[in-house]
């Protein structure tokens, strides 16, 4: 024994030494940052590192959201249509004119987007958990609805916030900013923070991950899974609500092809942050790390003329493979 | 291959296999040390030791999942090296692991020759490949038709169909891994004939096993592990059940069941009517008194576990079940456990705990509203509940950080008991109390059990094992095919009286249709 008293490597594993998959994204934002740096001088000025965090908001938001739902043992691949239905109801309300006041109808319209979110989560949640279909194929069809609808709403085209005043109010909201930091990098880490209390530190947060991580042990133990999945969800739609708030000003229109593909990045930025795709393991901040890894590989790929940025697409997509096999990889140890 | 046999082995005494000075060390812990192992043709050796001892990781070396960090196998006196499991079992050593692992979905005879399909050309030839499956089952003294989907099958029906497919690469050391610990005593024994079977072909057999009755009938030797040393290698016929229990624990085992005071009449806590689990239990009634530890015995699939899981609100179920006076049903868990009845499944690793997750996750898991501060969950009073877990269940753990699937078996009994103890329910069901537990484990876990009854708790044990039950309750209900069949109590309680009412021998003409 004494002569490999030194070696504790192998030492039994405890629940303290999970680190390693946790730290993993954080270094590669570190490594990406020097790359960046290479590549091209300018990549690490404040001003382009928060132009990018910023351009980040929306998939990391949406993205914590799939955190809930990835650690529950769910899965949702409806993110992207949502958005765009929401986004584009949201607009048909304020282009409605049914409050008269502009600060009163840009509040309805933001609160009306949050219930369509949560109502949208609802209608997931419901069809996986009460329906008994899987998440993969209720997400996939729900996807299929939802992007249907905003094409007919839209027929095809986009549809705009028309009036000029109310535009104009909402426009900060993107654009805006608190002290020099720009609004959605605010409402990033303020989501994070709630998202990163309620997993780690609520009763609802420890059912999450017991029910991802044993759907039975959970159920045994008195939890009712199919409300702590439902809810996911249902965190998942007012996450995707946020987010919608966030994107109308930046564009202050929608179209079919809104948030095309978001599904994949948010799911990427939750898998490269460490969360577990089978469940009962959730990671905030590695979520929020995973969505900036994703924004900042598409800016430095945008400055240093190395791959044609048409390739977005290909890399996010290389990305999610080569994150799963190095969480495979951390997981074994 | 090198021809360096080791000095001293004279032809007709080499052992079929023979393990020199084995030793394993995991980083700095040592799980292993120096074991000299033989297994002859035609012996039943059988390994046994309290959990922990060392017998899997000394089968998996065997086995060639491990390397041994010291020490030497040898076969017919050559030294060899395994690579992997699949080099053993070239050398002709099987492993019959205790999980059956099998594709539930397919039919036996495809689960016989998964990975090894015979073929014709291109396309399967099922019907070699079911002929086979037939004789093979048939050698093992079973009936069952090549074409039957695994699921459906029985226990003891797939473990047939595990030996089975094991038997059918050519072998000469068979490893069998407490193939009887989810087996009724009836089905043990059958199993035991298809081992001496095997014995019988001139095969050498390694056992182990936690049940030393069986060990007491089946083997010829006994070896003995206790903290990954080896402290006994016997004859059989020179220890008795109680001498080797003595040797595992290395201590006396003098009493493995608590005293009882028998129950005085008291008031009746659950009293269930009629109560139905459509497709495993009907008509079930029953009373269980304050204080009393009452028995639930029965052959597997008798709908025991299904009864009582119908009964927490687990599986739809329907009758009437009055708790204290008060008529109640229960539609889930979180409803039971309200109300103070608490059920703790017989499947530890699958449905008790989170094996992935930490000590503290698990314990309070079912009673987390008692630990919230607030809007969040008070770790320092989580922390303090383990503490004061790990000291009144003797949890024994050198690191509170551990996860839950690091415990041994016995110790992710505790922790559950722990964790529903935490809710203070008033009865108590505890599906196979001792599954897979060791000796020790289990003296300690009866007592626990027996001071919840003292403390006026009611307790329901449902149990394979019928000494367990006969050691620890005050009465016992035998089920048989989904309906409670008789009650036995006092000096009726035994063995015998219990196997005619389970399997319904004495009912005249047997099973009506």
């Amino acid at each position: 024994m004494s002569t490999v008293a030194t070696d504790t490597t192998k030492a039994p594993k405890t629940s303290k030494d999970w680190d390693m998959a946790a730290i993993a994204p954080f270094v590669a934002l570190a490594l990406l940052l020097v790359l960046g740096y290479f590549a091209n001088p300018n990549f690490v000025s404040l001003a382009n590192l928060t132009n990018v965090i910023t351009r980040s908001a929306f998939i990391a938001i949406i993205a914590l959201g799939a955190t809930y739902v990835i650690s529950s043992g769910g899965l949702d691949l409806s993110v992207g249509a949502m958005v765009a239905f929401v986004a584009s109801l949201m607009i048909l309300f304020m282009n409605s004119g049914a409050v008269a006041d502009p600060m009163l109808m840009l509040i309805a319209a933001m609160m009306l987007a949050l219930i369509l979110g949560a109502a949208c989560g609802l209608t997931n949640g419901l069809i996986t958990t009460v329906g008994k279909i899987e998440p993969f194929i209720a997400t996939l069809g729900m996807m299929g609805i939802y992007r249907g609808l905003t094409t007919w709403l839209s027929q095809g085209g986009s549809i705009t916030v028309r009036d000029r005043e109310l535009q104009q109010l909402y426009r900060p909201v993107y654009f805006g900013d608190v002290f020099g930091v720009p609004i959605p990098i605010i409402v990033i880490f303020v989501t994070a923070a709630i998202a990163a209390f309620v997993l780690y530190r609520t009763r609802y947060g420890r059912h999450v991950i017991a029910v991802g991580s044993n759907e039975e042990v959970a159920r045994y133990s008195g939890i009712s899974v199919k409300k702590v999945r439902t809810i996911a969800y249902v965190i998942q739609g007012l996450c995707v609500a946020v987010a919608v708030i966030i994107y109308v000003p930046r564009l202050g229109s929608t179209s079919a092809t809104t948030g095309i593909l978001w599904e994949l990045q948010a799911i990427t930025a939750v898998v490269v942050g460490g969360t577990a795709l089978r469940g009962g393991v959730g990671r905030i901040w590695g979520t929020i790390c995973g969505a900036f890894i994703l924004e900042i590989v598409g800016n430095i790929m945008l400055l240093s003329n190395f791959v044609s940025e048409y390739l977005i697409g290909a890399i996010q997509g290389a990305i999610i493979i080569i994150a799963m096999l190095v969480q495979r990889t951390l997981m074994r140890k | 291959m090198s021809v360096t046999a080791p000095v001293a082995s004279t032809v007709h005494t080499v052992p079929l296999l023979e393990g020199a000075g084995l030793s394993k060390t995991f980083g700095i812990v040592e799980v292993l040390k120096d074991i000299d192992l033989t297994v002859r043709a035609g012996e039943v050796h059988a390994i046994i030791g309290e959990n922990g001892a060392g017998k899997s990781t000394l089968m998996k070396i065997l086995a060639g999942n491990h390397q041994p960090t010291r020490g030497e196998l040898r076969i017919n006196g050559a030294p060899v090296s395994f690579s992997g499991p699949v080099d053993a079992e070239n050398h002709g050593i099987v492993l019959v692991h205790q999980e059956i692992l099998l594709a539930p979905d397919l039919t036996v005879a495809q689960n016989i020759y998964l990975g090894r399909e015979l073929g014709k050309g291109l396309a399967l030839d099922d019907r070699v490949m079911n002929e086979g499956a037939t004789k093979a089952i048939r050698e093992l003294g079973g009936d069952l038709d090549p074409n039957a989907i695994v699921s459906r099958l029985s226990i003891a029906q797939r473990q047939l169909v595990q030996i089975a497919r094991v038997l059918l690469v050519p072998h000469r050391i068979v490893i069998f891994d407490e193939p009887t610990a989810s087996l009724t005593p009836h089905e043990t024994e059958a199993l035991l004939k298809v081992i001496r079977d095997i014995r019988a072909k001139g095969v050498g057999v390694l056992y182990i096993s936690h049940r030393l009755p069986e060990v007491k009938e089946i083997a010829d030797r006994v070896t003995v592990l206790r903290d990954g040393r080896l402290v006994a290698s016997h004859e059989t016929s020179e220890l008795q059940p109680a001498d080797m229990a003595r040797l595992m624990v290395g201590r006396d085992v003098a009493k493995l069941y608590p005293d009882r005071h028998a129950a005085e009449a008291r008031e009746t806590v659950l009293n269930v009517e009629n109560f139905d689990v459509p497709g495993y239990a009907q008509g079930a009634s029953f009373t269980l008194r304050k204080g009393e530890i009452l028995g639930f015995a029965g052959l597997i699939g008798a709908g025991r576990t299904e009864l009582m899981e119908g009964l927490v609100g687990l599986r739809p179920g329907k009758g009437k079940v009055t708790l204290r006076g008060h008529p109640v049903a229960f539609t889930d868990v979180h409803s039971s456990l309200k109300a103070g009845v608490a059920y703790l499944s017989e499947d530890r690793k699958g449905k008790g705990l989170l094996l992935t997750k930490d000590l503290r996750t698990n314990l309070t898991l079912a009673s987390l509203s008692k630990f919230i501060r607030g809007f969040q969950i008070d770790r320092k009073r989580e922390a303090q509940a383990l503490d004061t877990a790990i000291e009144d269940f003797d949890i024994r753990t050198g690191n509170k950080d551990i996860l839950a699937g690091q415990l041994s078996g016995g110790n992710q009994q505790k922790l559950l008991l722990a964790k529903m103890m935490l809710l203070d329910p008033q009865v108590v069901i505890i599906d196979e109390p001792t599954r897979g537990i060791d000796i020790g484990n289990k003296e300690q876990i009866y007592k626990f059990i027996a001071a919840l009854a003292e403390e006026g708790r009611s307790i329901i044990v449902v149990s394979s094992e019928m000494p367990e039950l006969i050691g620890i309750c005050d009465r016992i209900h035998v089920m048989r095919a989904g309906r409670i069949v008789g009650e036995v109590e006092g000096e009726h309680m035994t063995e015998n009286e219990i196997v005619q009412l389970a399997t319904g021998v004495n009912a005249g003409a047997g099973e009506a249709a």
